[in-house]
C-alpha cells in the first residue's frame, strides 16, 4: 500500500504560487489576444474581399489541423532563432515566456475566430441591412450593430475557450517552463512525491476550472432570461 | 426624384426583375403591390441599393445607385426605410436608436440628436418610451420607433417595404396612420404594401407586379376602378372581398 505524504506542500506554495501566476498570464493575454486577433480573422473570413476570406480560411484551418504541443515546440525551438536574429537578441535569453505566449495566442486566435464567426452569423442579415439604409458604413454596421449583439450571445462560449485555455496551458512544460503544473512536477521530482503533487495539482485545476464553469452556466441563465 | 429605368436582375438563372421602369416624382406617394414573390420587395431595395442589380439604371435625385463610383452609403443616409421586420438595434434603448445614425453618419452632436430624435418620437406618439428597450415594446410600437428613426436623418424620400405585414391586424392601423400623416405632408414615399384602404387613401399611383415585371403603373383611381391586365383583376379580387 502506497503511504501518502503530503507534508512537501506547505513548503512548495510560495513556488507553486508563482507557477500559478505564469498560467494565469499567459491564459489572460491568449484570451485577450485570441479575442481580438480571432475576431479581425473572422471579419476576414466573412469578408466579400477573397484574398482576406482565403487568408483567414487557410489561418483558422491550418492551426486547427495541428496539435497545440507542436505549435508550442515550434515557437519554443524555432521561432525565438528568427526572431533572435531579426532584433539581435543576445543568444541564451530566455524567451520562454514570450514564446509560450504567442504560442497559445495565435493558436487560440483560429478556434475564437470560430466562435465569432457563427456569433456574427447569429445575428440576423436585417440587421445590417437597417444600418446600411441608415448610411452607416460596413465597418460602422459591424462595429456599432453587429458585433456587439454577436458577442452579448457568444460571452458564455468564450468563456468557456477560457477555460479550455486555462487547462492547456499545462502544456508549457515542453518548454520546462514552470507554469503551476511544472512548478507542482519540479517540486514532486525534487521531494520523490510526485504521486501527490500532481493529485494536489489536479484538485486546484479542478476547483477553479469546475467553479469557473458554474459561473458561466449562471451567467447564461442570466443572459438567456435578460 | 426616383427614376428607374429598364431594370433587370436575376439570381444565378433566377430572374428576379425584368425591364422594371418607372419613376417617383418629388411628394408622390407611390404603392407598389402584387403577389408574394413578384419582386416588389426586391424593387424597392434595389432603389437605395440594398440590392444589386444588373442592368438598367436607376437615380435618387440625380445619383445614379448603380455607379460603382457613387458614395452608396452616403447616399442612403439620405433616402429613409422602413422594413418589414422593423429592424430596431436591440441591444440599445429606443432614444439611442433615434440618435446613433444622426451621430455617426450625419455627425450630430449628441444632445441635438437626443432632441431630434426625442421630437420625432412625440410626433408617432411614442414619447413615454424613449427609454426602453426594443424588445419590451409591441410590434407596432416599434415600427412607429423605426419610421421615427428614418425620419430623423432628414430623408428626401422614404421607402417602405411591407411595414404592416409582420403586425397584429390590431397594430397595423397606428402605423399606417403615421405613414398617412407622412403622406400628408408631402413626404416622397414608395411603398410595397398589401393595404388596398391606405392606397385609396393617400397614393397618387399604384404599381402592380407580377413575376418581377411592372404590369400595371396607373393613377389609383384607374387603377381601383378598371385594371387592365388580368392578373391585376384577379389579385383585386381577391384581396378587396374579404
Amino acid at each position: 500500500m502506497y503511504e501518502f505524504d503530503w507534508s512537501s506542500i506547505p513548503g512548495a506554495l510560495p513556488f507553486l504560487w508563482d507557477g500559478m501566476k505564469v498560467t494565469l498570464v499567459i491564459t489572460f493575454q491568449a484570451v485577450l489576444i485570441g479575442i481580438v486577433w480571432g475576431t479581425l480573422l473572422a471579419m476576414m473570413r466573412l469578408s466579400p474581399i477573397k484574398a482576406l476570406s482565403w487568408f483567414a480560411a487557410g489561418y483558422v484551418n491550418l492551426f486547427r489541423a495541428v496539435p497545440l504541443v507542436m505549435v508550442l515546440l515550434w515557437f519554443f525551438l524555432i521561432v525565438p532563432e528568427f526572431v533572435g536574429q531579426l532584433f539581435n537578441i543576445p543568444r541564451g535569453t530566455d524567451m520562454r515566456l514570450s514564446s509560450a505566449m504567442a504560442g497559445f495566442a495565435l493558436f487560440e486566435s483560429a478556434y475564437y475566430s470560430e466562435i465569432i464567426r457563427a456569433g456574427i452569423q447569429s445575428v440576423p442579415k436585417g440587421q445590417i441591412s437597417a444600418a446600411s439604409a441608415l448610411g452607416m458604413n460596413y465597418g460602422q454596421a459591424m462595429r456599432l450593430v453587429v458585433l456587439p449583439q454577436a458577442f452579448r450571445n457568444m460571452v458564455p462560449l468564450l468563456l468557456t475557450q477560457g477555460i479550455i485555455l486555462f487547462q492547456d496551458t499545462s502544456l508549457v512544460y515542453v518548454s520546462a517552463l514552470a507554469d503551476f503544473f511544472g512548478a507542482a512536477y519540479k517540486v514532486g521530482d525534487r521531494d520523490g512525491r510526485l504521486v501527490e503533487m500532481l493529485l494536489f495539482a489536479g484538485v486546484v485545476y479542478f476547483v477553479i476550472c469546475f467553479s469557473a464553469s458554474q459561473l458561466v452556466k449562471r451567467l447564461q441563465k442570466k443572459y438567456s432570461t435578460a | 426624384m426616383i427614376k428607374i429605368a429598364n431594370v433587370s436582375k436575376h439570381y444565378g438563372s433566377f430572374q428576379v426583375l425584368t425591364d422594371c421602369s418607372t419613376s417617383v416624382s418629388k411628394g408622390e406617394v407611390i404603392v407598389v403591390c402584387g403577389p408574394s414573390g413578384s419582386g416588389k420587395s426586391t424593387l424597392i431595395k434595389c432603389v437605395n441599393g440594398l440590392e444589386p442589380f444588373q442592368s438598367g439604371e436607376i437615380t435618387v435625385d440625380g445619383t445614379s445607385v448603380g455607379d460603382p463610383k457613387t458614395n452608396l452609403s452616403k447616399l442612403r443616409a439620405r433616402v429613409g426605410m422602413v422594413f418589414q421586420n422593423f429592424e430596431l438595434f436591440p441591444h440599445m434603448s429606443i432614444t439611442e436608436n433615434l440618435a446613433i445614425a444622426q451621430v455617426k453618419v450625419l455627425g450630430r452632436k449628441q444632445d441635438e440628436a437626443i432632441d431630434k430624435g426625442l421630437k420625432l418620437l412625440d410626433r408617432v406618439g411614442l414619447k413615454a418610451q424613449a427609454h426602453k428597450f426594443p424588445g419590451q415594446l409591441s410590434g407596432g410600437q416599434q415600427q412607429r420607433v423605426a419610421i421615427a428613426r428614418a425620419l430623423a436623418m432628414d430623408p428626401i424620400c422614404m421607402l417602405f417595404d411591407e411595414p404592416t405585414s409582420a403586425l397584429d391586424p390590431e397594430m397595423v392601423n397606428e402605423v399606417l396612420d403615421v405613414m398617412t400623416e407622412l403622406a400628408k405632408e408631402g413626404m416622397t414615399m414608395m411603398c410595397v404594401t398589401h393595404e388596398m384602404g391606405f392606397a385609396k387613401r393617400v397614393a397618387n399611383r399604384v404599381i402592380f407586379m407580377d413575376q418581377g415585371r411592372i404590369v400595371e403603373d396607373d393613377s389609383k383611381e384607374e387603377f381601383f376602378a378598371n385594371p387592365r391586365s388580368e392578373r391585376a383583376q384577379q389579385f383585386l379580387a381577391k384581396i378587396l372581398h374579404h
